[in-house]
């Protein structure tokens, strides 16, 4: 274990822990990146829909004779012509606690019956062009009967509350625990000195990748092949989804790609009901389909993150170490099951619950329910930073309740040091065993960054300028890179999470990589590029990555979870692995040797202990002119390989946050940000540190700034940029990030992924850093509703 | 009815008939088919949209087409000049000012309007900036060094920049 200040890895003189610039960036810079909706269709045509404004009604009719007379429509479908169709599926089964399995109730390509939030489908409108299509579509006359709604999952179960799907009593579609039998839970909390109670919501967030998301179906009928262009983090998966379980056409007809994808964040994870149906579509019409998000329809559609009630409590003996941790969940999941919606809240979620601290008894509860609002699913970190804001905010609210300092009380409750090899993993009271971990050590890189004591000093004086300064922890751990099929299947999932890589080696020896994982914006074609000329000794010039098209890609479980370098890059490195032996083989021939004297390094075979060799360009060459060659070897150098992890990998760090309060106005500036990752080894440094800034500034977003209002009517009453407030660049300063490494045992790479944990630690840090300075001024504040406003600020200093 | 317009696009005329409602961005994008101008909200709030409308960062989602009569508009496409990138789009990748890049169009062409008029802005200069854009990948930081890596370079005396350049 080591550790340095920023630049991650110890490099190996190739490009591996090299902040090398990004390949990618040229095409986008110049303007020529290649976004689904740049592309336009022979015969193109355009979709429309007509979507509810009602978040609970009854459709009485649909009339769309009048907009089908409308110059340049082509046609218009609603409820009644899909009704047939299967709806879009969920990818992971969760069981009630009594075994039953959750209730999934039919997400149907557009609604016939009933709508169940603001923005459901009733008809599709397609036509020459996309005005004539917005025209069209305004014509559709739907008659209605508004019906009771309810948007609060706690309210959502009780009764008399309105129901979501007449099939799903109470609305709950499922319960579930994790952990200890609550009654040791319950005994060890009773046996407590001191239980800090904390109940709070973790706000809903809109996902918000800036690029809309986008689809272009198309149908070739003579050879029965569909195209689909998609913004889609996972074409593969898909295809798979869309080609099995919705629409029942076979999967090797069909063709999805996804080039450039701006953003994605989870929300373009899933399989949303617009790609089954513009699928469908072109095949009636024997046209291309091509819609695209406007963003109110986004904001609407694109499935949400977060939106938990909770009650925790933490029990704590008089030494200050936690005994008991016991913690009740309302999540909500609005009114469809999106893809991964019910795996969000348990298994990434209640899976967490023993963060970095040694707790010994643990049991989490979850009621997940049905509500008349947009589907929840992952957002950036998924599950996890919901956990982290639980335990976090406890953690620092009982260090102020217990008056004991926040980094002590870390410090005495902090797992010990564990490299995952010569000491075992760290089985949790939540299913999970952690790998590798030296949280002690990212803590004190934190402090020591920080100044603490200095801190606390400035803290005093400032109270008198008009100013309450504040520092706010948060100690997290993710679980990541996801994850063993074999774990994830027991579990509920109804997919493998394995990854594909493929090394096409080609005569004159560059290399073309294909890979299952997917860039939206994580610069694989740079990393995974470094990896191969690192291990194979070639340029980075002679590396081309392929990724996002089902048709030149053998496999492909997408990019989520922070598992693009952790299975996605193991798997390129497997493949790696064959090139290299067969590569020994041929050496071996033409070298006169055993394969076994094969040495290879820098780019070069050479016979151990000799000098003599022969460069990796002259066994490409070979193994595609095999005029001298191995009697019983194959020609050609390419193979593939599927990698499914031994473990999730488990990044770990320190996020403190300094904040400012001002004591007229409540208003809140972020002065400093400090953040200590360790994401085991590093492959690009600058790329990971970029990855650390983006996902702080969407974790400070949800602290400061964003949050879902629904009224009482179902309507999202800040569906547009005008009234939802995303960061801009004047809302941070600048971040001080380092690095710590404890490589993850179980990978080659050592890698444990660096995805999310921006945005997973750094929420309740804010928060905590905001109470902090209101327990300076001498307001002792449990909790603020996030976003933190400087009404709600103000506030919370009045009482 | 279509009205005839004439808009000098990165230094090429264009005369075309479009509807009167077409706004600018569907006009570059659909028509001239100049697709590094993206659409990323229907409220002028996102800045992915961004071009220089006379030499003015100006949102085309917010203009018509018929407004950008007789108008000088540069995109994205057209800021790199004899195959050499501008100093904004080497910067964004010397200081990874971009990860999904829908956003770098638009805050590139704001960019260019700022050190046209601000040689050398502040940190702070630049994220006031920067207010009419989003981006939702980068948090920021690396936007902002990007553009300072472009002001560096654009006000560095001629002859040193040749020498830097040699040597990178
Ligand atoms: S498209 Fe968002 S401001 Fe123009
Ligand atoms: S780089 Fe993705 S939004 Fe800015």
């Amino acid at each position: 274990m080591s550790t340095n200040n920023g630049n991650g890895t110890a490099a190996t003189g190739g490009p591996i822990g090299k902040s090398v610039k990004r390949v990618e960036d040229k095409r986008f810079t110049m303007g020529h990146g290649k976004f689904t909706d740049d592309i336009v269709l022979p015969g193109q045509t355009y979709a429309a829909f007509v979507r509810s404004q009602y978040a609970h009604a009854k459709i009485l009719s649909v009339d769309t004779s009048a907009a089908k007379a409308m110059p340049g429509v082509v046609a218009i479908y609603t409820g009644a012509d899909v009704a047939a169709v299967n709806g879009v599926p969920c990818g992971w089964q969760v069981n009630f606690k009594n075994g039953n399995a959750m209730k999934e109730p039919k997400h149907p390509l557009l609604v016939a019956d009933k709508t169940r939030h603001v923005g459901d489908a009733i008809a599709i409108v397609i036509a020459e062009s996309i005005e004539e299509a917005f025209d069209a579509a305004q014509t559709v006359n739907v008659e209605y009967e508004e019906l009771p709604c309810v948007v609060d999952a706690f309210k959502a179960t009780q009764p008399g509350a309105p129901l979501v799907h007449d099939d799903v009593p109470n609305n709950i579609c499922y319960d579930w625990a994790l952990g200890n039998p609550i009654e040791e839970v319950n005994a060890a909390m009773s046996s407590a000195a001191h239980v800090t109670t904390l109940e709070f919501i973790n706000q809903r967030l809109v996902p918000n990748a800036i690029e809309p998301r986008c689809y272009n179906s198309s149908y070739d009928a003579i050879n029965d092949k569909y195209t689909l262009y998609t913004s889609t983090q996972n074409p593969h998966v898909i295809r798979l989804l869309m080609c099995a379980f919705v629409l029942g056409i076979p999967e090797h007809k069909v063709r999805v790609i996804s080039y450039d994808v701006g953003g994605g964040f989870g929300s373009k994870i899933f399989h949303y009901t617009e790609e089954a149906l513009l699928t469908w579509c072109t095949k009636q019409l024997g046209r291309p389909v091509k819609w695209t998000a406007e963003r109110k329809e986004s904001f609407v559609l694109d499935a949400h993150g977060r939106d938990h009630i909770t009650k925790a409590e933490m029990g704590f003996d008089s030494g200050g170490k936690i005994v008991a941790l016991r913690v009740k969940t309302y999540a909500n999941l609005g009114a469809y099951l999106s893809t991964f919606g019910s795996c969000v809240p348990t298994y990434l979620h209640g899976t967490l619950m023993q963060g970095l601290y040694t707790t010994p008894k643990i049991n989490i509860d979850v009621t997940a329910v049905f509500t008349h609002t947009t589907a929840v699913d992952a957002y950036r970190g998924a599950g996890r930073p919901e956990a982290t804001y639980l335990l976090e905010r406890l953690m620092d609210l009982a260090a102020h309740e217990m008056k004991i300092d926040p980094a002590e009380l870390r410090f005495r409750n902090f797992i010990p040091p564990f490299d995952g090899v010569n000491q075992p993993g760290y089985q949790t009271q939540v299913a999970l065993q952690y790998d590798s971990g030296n949280y002690h050590a990212a803590l004190e890189k934190g402090l020591e960054m920080l100044g603490y004591e200095d801190f606390r000093k400035a803290q005093k004086e400032s109270a008198n300028n008009g100013k309450l300064l504040g520092v706010g922890f948060s100690t997290y751990i993710e679980a990541c890179g996801i994850a063993p099929s074999a774990v994830v299947g027991s579990l509920g999932a109804r997919a493998g999470l394995f990854e594909f890589g493929q090394i096409r080696v080609q005569p004159t020896g560059k290399v073309t990589v294909y890979t299952g994982a997917h860039s939206h914006g994580q610069g694989h074609e740079t990393t995974f590029a470094q990896v191969v000329a690192d291990k194979l000794g070639i340029s980075m010039d002679d590396v081309e990555i392929v990724h996002g098209d089902t048709e030149k890609i053998g496999f492909g479980m997408g990019t989520y979870g922070s598992r693009s370098i952790a299975v996605g890059g193991t798997a390129i490195v497997k493949s790696i692995e064959k090139v290299i032996e067969k590569g020994k083989k041929i050496a071996a021939h033409l070298l006169e040797a055993s394969a076994d004297d094969i040495d290879f390094a820098n780019g070069n075979f050479t016979v151990k202990g000799t000098d003599k060799s022969i460069a990796f360009g002259n066994v490409a060459l070979t193994a595609y002119v095999p005029h001298n060659y191995p009697k019983d070897l194959e020609p050609g150098l390419d193979f593939s390989s599927f990698y499914d992890p031994a473990n999730f990998t488990y990044p770990f760090g320190c996020h403190i946050a300094v904040v400012e309060v001002d004591k007229e106005t409540g208003k809140v500036a972020l002065k400093r940000f400090i953040a200590v990752d360790d994401f085991g080894n590093i492959i690009n440094p600058m790329i990971v540190e970029g990855q650390v800034h983006g996902g702080v500034a969407q974790g400070v977003g949800q602290a400061l700034f964003e949050g879902a209002e629904y009224n009482e009517h179902g309507q999202l009453v800040n569906a547009s940029y005008m009234d939802y407030c995303m960061p801009r660049a004047d809302d941070f300063p600048i971040f001080e990030t380092a690095t710590q490494v404890t490589p993850c045992p179980h990978n080659p790479l050592g890698v444990k992924g660096a995805g999310e944990a921006g945005a997973i630690g750094s929420t309740p840090a804010v928060v905590n850093a905001v109470i902090d300075a209101l327990w300076s001024g001498g307001h002792e504040v449990k909790d603020i509703r996030m976003p933190l406003t400087s009404e709600r600020v103000w506030r919370a200093m009045q009482n | 009815m279509s009205i005839k317009i004439t808009v000098t696009v990165n230094g090429v005329k264009h005369t075309d008939k479009v509807e009167p409602r077409l706004l600018l961005v569907h006009y570059l994008r659909d028509v001239l088919r100049l697709t590094g101008t993206h659409v990323g909200c229907d409220t002028s709030g996102c800045g992915a949209c961004t071009i220089l409308v006379n030499g003015k960062a100006t949102k085309s989602c917010t203009m018509l087409a018929v407004q950008a009569d007789k108008a000088k508009v540069t995109t994205i496409e057209g800021i790199a000049s004899n195959g050499e990138l501008h100093p904004l789009q080497e910067g964004f990748n010397q200081c990874h000012g971009l990860q999904c890049g829908f956003c770098t169009p638009g805050i590139i062409m704001t960019a260019c309007d700022l050190l046209k008029n601000n040689k050398k802005p502040s940190e702070e200069e630049i994220r006031v900036a920067l207010e009419g854009n989003f981006c939702r990948c980068t948090g920021y930081e690396n936007i902002v060094k990007s553009i300072q890596y472009a002001a560096d370079k654009m006000s560095a005396p001629k002859a040193r920049k040749t020498k830097k350049e040699a040597t990178v």
